[in-house]
């Protein structure tokens, strides 16, 4: 689904992401981890065409992201709160973006429906701007925005950070059940090494903008994980 | 899309959380705004008969085209000061399905109906409508009008490419001056070249063409420009520059002080509005030059007296109008630190007070012309040190809108509210009109000694005022918090 080829980007002489290779297939539940500074967002960046690489391509589902806008039909994403539109209700920005891919008001009742739960009678019918929420009710509205209009790809940069726990856990829940029927690609990065190992099948470590680590999920991943980033 | 644009920007406009205490300064530039259309109105409908008038044996059309290329520079340059491209908020659109190339064909499509374009079409319409009224021949008109049109749509692209770059701004000021200068001195005759190219216009209408190509050119190359600045790392985020940590421990001498007079140093160095703010303060030292050496002046002593507050006043007005809006960002965390209010507002204080001596040493040479309008800026000086710092200081806690520290400085209105203007009575119309009433009765050292006198009341009972000041700050120390807190 998505290729990484080559992809650097360096801000002068510092080089803050080198990855050779990424091949992440369709349908999997891809985990980032790493320190700060590791080039997570920089990576999501580039995918999401935001900013440009010093070298190299990503082909999203066989579109390459800085040549062809396609992607952004089947792509589905949230970085962080600047991505809001904060004059607007949580209502209005579902229904500007529900509008921008395809969906129609009803359409968008019924898909903000099913989560209910997860806003927790915070996000809907509030009668606040966005920008007045707080910063996790803002990244629930978001996160639930970037699965708007069926995407094929859905990136999430630190979906868990700001969440109170029982957020946190229907987050889990909903992610698992994205990838579940193996159609839709999610991409999450964290810093929660227990949260990650949980709902991605595959972590993917970098530092220093490389990829020190490609491991498939399995019940001693955490430990691993987490023996590698105790030094 | 565009009807979904428009919709974000009227629900944008409208929820600005200060929109309604803005509205006194929305409705002022209203004004400011209709005056203008007006001027020009009234100037395109009158100008030909005016002309005709005071010229006699001149074309109107030929004498208005020959000063077309003045106006013409002087459009960009008022432009490049002014005008600033239509900005949108991007970065939420950036991910969501939507061209590249729409957005960047709506900010572009949006700046053709700016103010700044409007505006001359109150001149060269109703001029227009004149000359072909008169009987001149109305394919000649109406493609100079055209051409006009175009120009103004011109000028408007041109200034997008040049506005960041500071060496385009003193090229187009030098051309300016140059050209009045070549005129002035009877070098070159400007106005024979402007004559000739808008006259052959109005003979071959067909000429529009080439504006009509000129534009279309600008446009691509605005076009060009924007669409490869959509990325966070160019147009949306600004670029990281080096940390310059210049030694400051000079500063320590102020003991209690320091800390604040420090940050604040650093605070108006590194950004661009405050940076822009001081280097005018040293600009404003000239600002006697325009009414000291001319005639018509020194039978007006009271408009002297005003010029002389403006001379040292530079910092002291444009810094201390806006204080505390500067530090809105982070005002709540100074709030929660352990800081003697008294002590960070004595830090302002100060540091306006050496900027305003400073003014002053630099205002030296102002002897030249006359040991009277020194003694002018003299008192002027003591006004703005004693009286002007605590009424300053005193209406900054007034002050509830918050100023983005990064945006430009120029023209740049954030933070500005009807109190910016209201305060103008105490520090400038105050000292004139009282300087005015006592040389009315008691001539003018006896008005200079006035001023000076208020400037020094201020100095020996400062104590006492800033206590007031202080106290004040206090007690609306919650709503300055939670208004900085609003966001445009």
């Amino acid at each position: 689904m998505i290729q990484s080829k080559n992809i650097s980007k360096k801000y002068g002489k510092t080089e803050v992401l080198n990855i050779d290779s990424l091949e992440i297939p369709k349908g999997q539940g891809f985990g980032l981890v790493g320190n700060n500074g590791a080039g997570k967002t920089t990576y999501f960046n580039i995918l999401l065409d935001l900013i440009r690489p010093t070298t190299g391509t990503i082909t999203n589902n066989n579109v390459v992201v800085n040549e062809s806008e396609a992607w952004k039909t089947f792509t589905g994403s949230f970085i962080d709160e600047t991505f809001l539109i904060g004059y607007l209700t949580p209502e209005e920005y579902f229904d500007f973006i529900g509008d921008l891919r395809g969906m129609n008001k009803a359409d968008v009742q019924s898909f903000l429906a099913q989560f209910e739960e997860f806003f927790g009678g915070e996000v809907l019918g509030k009668k606040k701007y966005l920008r007045d929420l707080s910063k996790g009710n803002q990244k629930k509205a978001g996160i639930i925005a970037a699965m708007m209009g069926n995407p094929q790809v859905v990136i999430l940069d630190e979906p868990f950070a700001n969440l109170d726990p029982t957020t946190q856990i229907r987050l889990k829940k909903i992610l698992k059940t994205l990838t579940e029927d193996r159609e839709i690609t999610v991409l999450v990065s964290s810093h929660d090494l227990s949260h990650v190992t949980e709902v991605c099948e595959r972590i993917v470590v970098l530092d220093k903008g490389i990829v020190v680590k490609d491991i498939q999920t399995s019940a001693e991943t955490l430990e691993e994980l987490e023996s590698y980033f105790s030094v | 899309m565009i009807k979904h644009f428009l919709r974000l920007e009227w629900k944008q406009y409208f929820r600005s959380s200060y929109w309604e205490k803005g509205l006194a300064l929305k409705i002022i530039m209203g004004f400011f705004a209709l005056y203008m259309m007006l001027s020009f109105l009234s100037l395109g409908i009158f100008s030909f008969f005016i002309i005709k008038k005071t010229v006699p044996d001149s074309d109107p059309l030929q004498v208005v085209n020959s000063f077309l290329l003045f106006a013409i520079i002087g459009d960009l340059i008022f432009r490049y000061i002014m005008q600033k491209l239509p900005v949108m908020n991007i970065k939420p659109l950036l991910i969501l399905p939507i061209k590249k190339t729409k957005l960047v064909h709506y900010v572009l499509g949006k700046s053709v109906f700016s103010a700044f374009n409007i505006f001359s079409l109150f001149f060269y319409i109703p001029f227009s409508v004149v000359l072909i009224n008169e009987g001149y021949d109305v394919n000649g008109v109406l493609g100079w009008l055209f051409t006009m049109i175009l120009l103004t749509q011109c000028g408007n692209f041109t200034n997008f490419i040049i506005n960041k770059n500071n060496i385009a701004f003193w090229a187009l000021a030098i051309v300016l001056v140059g050209t009045i200068a070549l005129q002035y001195y009877d070098i070159y005759d400007v106005t024979v070249l402007s004559q000739s190219i808008f006259d052959g216009l109005v003979v071959n209408p067909i000429f529009v063409i080439t504006p009509l190509v000129l534009l279309i050119i600008l446009y691509i190359i605005n076009f060009k420009i924007l669409k490869g600045q959509l990325y966070l790392d160019d147009a949306v985020k600004q670029k990281v520059k080096e940390a310059n940590t210049a030694d400051l421990s000079w500063a320590n001498r102020f003991g209690e002080m320091a800390p604040f007079i420090k940050n604040e140093i650093r605070l108006i160095w590194r950004n661009k509005r405050t940076k822009t703010v001081f280097l005018m303060s040293f600009l404003f030292v000239m600002y006697g030059l325009i009414f000291f050496p001319q005639k018509t002046y020194q039978e007006m002593p009271a408009m002297l007296v005003f010029a002389s507050l403006f001379v040292t006043g530079g910092f002291v007005l444009n810094y201390g109008q806006f204080i505390p809006a500067w530090e809105s960002a982070y005002y709540k965390m100074l709030m929660s630190q352990n800081l003697s209010y008294r002590k960070y507002l004595d830090s302002k204080w100060f540091l306006m007070s050496i900027m305003t001596v400073v003014l002053f040493i630099l205002a030296t040479p102002y002897i030249y012309f006359g040991l009277d309008k020194y003694l002018m800026i003299a008192a002027g000086t003591l006004f703005n040190v004693g009286f002007n710092t605590l009424v300053l200081l005193y209406a900054g806690s007034f002050n509830r809108k918050q100023i983005d520290l990064n945006a430009s400085g120029f023209g740049n209105t954030q933070g500005t509210s009807a109190k910016q203007f209201i305060v103008i009575i105490p520090v400038m119309l105050l000292p004139v009109g009282v300087f005015y009433a006592v040389y009315f009765f008691l001539g003018l050292n006896a008005g200079l000694i006035t001023i000076a006198a208020l400037g020094l009341i201020g100095l020996v009972s400062r104590n006492y005022f800033m206590n007031l000041i202080t106290q004040k700050y206090i007690r609306d120390k919650y709503a300055v918090i939670h208004a900085f807190n609003q966001k445009a």
